[in-house]
């Protein structure tokens, strides 16, 4: 990496954060996505309906709206002192968001499950539990593969928008070296770099992750 | 509940004029933005079916830059990158650049060109081959075959697709208020720092999501016309 005025490793100090942000989110999406999957498909209304209302309606508000009301009402709730945090509300809104449009993706993958396969481990004598772990989960996941991974490049990008509440991630950093260098558009394109990058190494990652889910399949 | 609509009911009612102009902005946005992307996004879908490696790859690159980068650093590095050089602010064009009107049209309009390039791309890929093979057979010339019958069952088959990212459009607007734009957000992040209440965020969000609703709308009325003829 060149120096950039000696900000460059300011830079990839500002990567680490973008990368844990969309990590953590990652990690609360997929937990809200399939317990939302798992709201959508129930024969019970009362958890159906309210379920598929609010992640509906979630996804008609713009991300960076979400991540306001996130921060400034959290702190408005609780307080400055327990209130989340730039780092904490951006991981609960860009996760809040990855789980609504998620849910969507799950809902395919477990309803792409062939009902035969079920009714196979009904007869092999699985409990639904066990139906669930070693039958649904595993195919719901092979079919739900591909979305996710569009969902994760969309998460990446979304980080930068919590530099506009103050944590210093890739995109803040390069704000503070623009100011101080004078030299905006070389920062602001090192910065389209970093999340270029990011993009662009996370492909084979979800390649292999594709190719280990269907591993068990005859090609 | 009730009680908390009611109360966002007044608060827009005593807004109602900020407001309006808010969502005046952001619609004017889309609009522009989305007409500017779709006339850009046809020679950008063309161009992916080249047969030069070179021109093919460049359309590519285009689409890989704009859609694998935050539109955040994009609309940053217009308004406030460009002026980094010398030769911008000494240009005809400074007057314009140096304004964030026309910049977050630039930004929200390049973006949406590599997103509708790749709908329209596979629009194009989707045209069933006899349709082609059927319009050269009559003698058309690449250029009629694609005015004619390609571009056209290209649009009708991507036409759900082109609705989705015109929603998504709809709310990537929302980033222009951090170039201090008055759009929707812009306009309920004001009266947040003046209210010290966040309840305007919410009468936006109700906004956006009226407006989606309507986007949709739209786009089901205008797609049932577009596919009549394979109506039974």
């Amino acid at each position: 990496m060149p120096d950039l005025a000696g900000f460059g490793p300011q830079l990839l100090v500002g990567a680490a954060v973008s990368f844990d942000l969309a990590l953590g989110a990652l990690a609360l999406g997929l937990g809200l996505g399939l317990a939302g999957a798992a709201a959508k498909l129930s024969p019970h209304g009362w958890i159906r309906i309210p379920v598929t209302v609010a992640f509906n309606l979630l996804r008609g508000v713009p991300e960076f709206l979400i991540l306001l009301i996130v921060y400034f009402g959290t702190a408005r709730l609780l307080g400055d002192k327990w209130g989340l945090g730039p780092f904490g509300a951006g991981i609960f809104a860009l996760g809040l968001v990855f789980g609504a449009y998620s849910s969507e993706t799950f809902r395919g993958g477990f309803l792409a499950v062939p009902a035969g396969q079920i009714e196979a481990a009904r007869a092999f004598g699985m409990t639904p539990t066990q139906t669930f772990f070693r039958v649904r989960l595993p195919q719901a996941w092979r079919f739900a593969l591909p979305g996710i991974g569009n969902l994760w490049q969309g998460l990446i990008k979304d980080t930068s928008l919590v530099s506009v509440l103050g944590l210093e991630e890739t995109l803040r950093k390069a704000n503070i070296a623009a100011q101080v260098t004078r030299h905006p558009f070389t920062f602001y394109l090192a910065a389209m770099g970093i999340y270029l990058i990011f993009a662009t190494a996370s492909w084979p990652v979800f390649a292999w992750l594709e190719r280990r889910a269907n591993r068990c399949l005859a090609s | 509940m009730s009680g908390f609509l009611a109360h966002l009911f007044d608060l827009a009612a005593d807004n109602r004029d900020v407001f309006l102009n808010g969502i005046g902005l952001t619609i004017e946005l889309l609009i522009f933005s989305t007409a500017i992307g779709f006339v850009l996004a046809v020679p950008l879908a063309l161009v992916r079916f080249s047969h030069s490696r070179a021109v093919r790859a460049m359309g590519y690159g285009y689409s890989h830059l704009f859609r694998g980068t935050p539109l955040l650093t994009q609309l940053f590095l217009i308004y406030y990158g460009l002026a980094q050089f010398e030769a911008v602010r000494q240009s005809e064009l400074w007057p314009i650049l140096r304004d964030p009107w026309p910049c977050a049209l630039i930004a929200l309009s390049l973006n949406m060109a590599a997103y509708l390039a790749e709908v329209l791309r596979g629009g194009i890929m989707g045209v069933p081959k006899g349709e082609r093979e059927a319009g050269l057979a009559a003698g058309m010339s690449p250029g009629l075959l694609y005015r004619r019958i390609i571009l056209p069952r290209a649009l009708g088959i991507a036409w759900p697709a082109l609705g989705n990212e015109v929603i998504l459009q709809l709310k990537a607007t929302a980033l222009v208020s951090t170039v201090t734009l008055l759009d929707l957000t812009g306009v309920a992040r004001r009266i947040v720092t003046r209210t010290y209440s966040i309840d305007a965020l919410f009468i936006a969000g109700l906004a956006y999501i009226a407006l989606t609703y309507a986007i949709g709308q739209t786009f089901r009325l205008v797609e049932r016309r577009l596919n009549r003829h394979l109506t039974p």
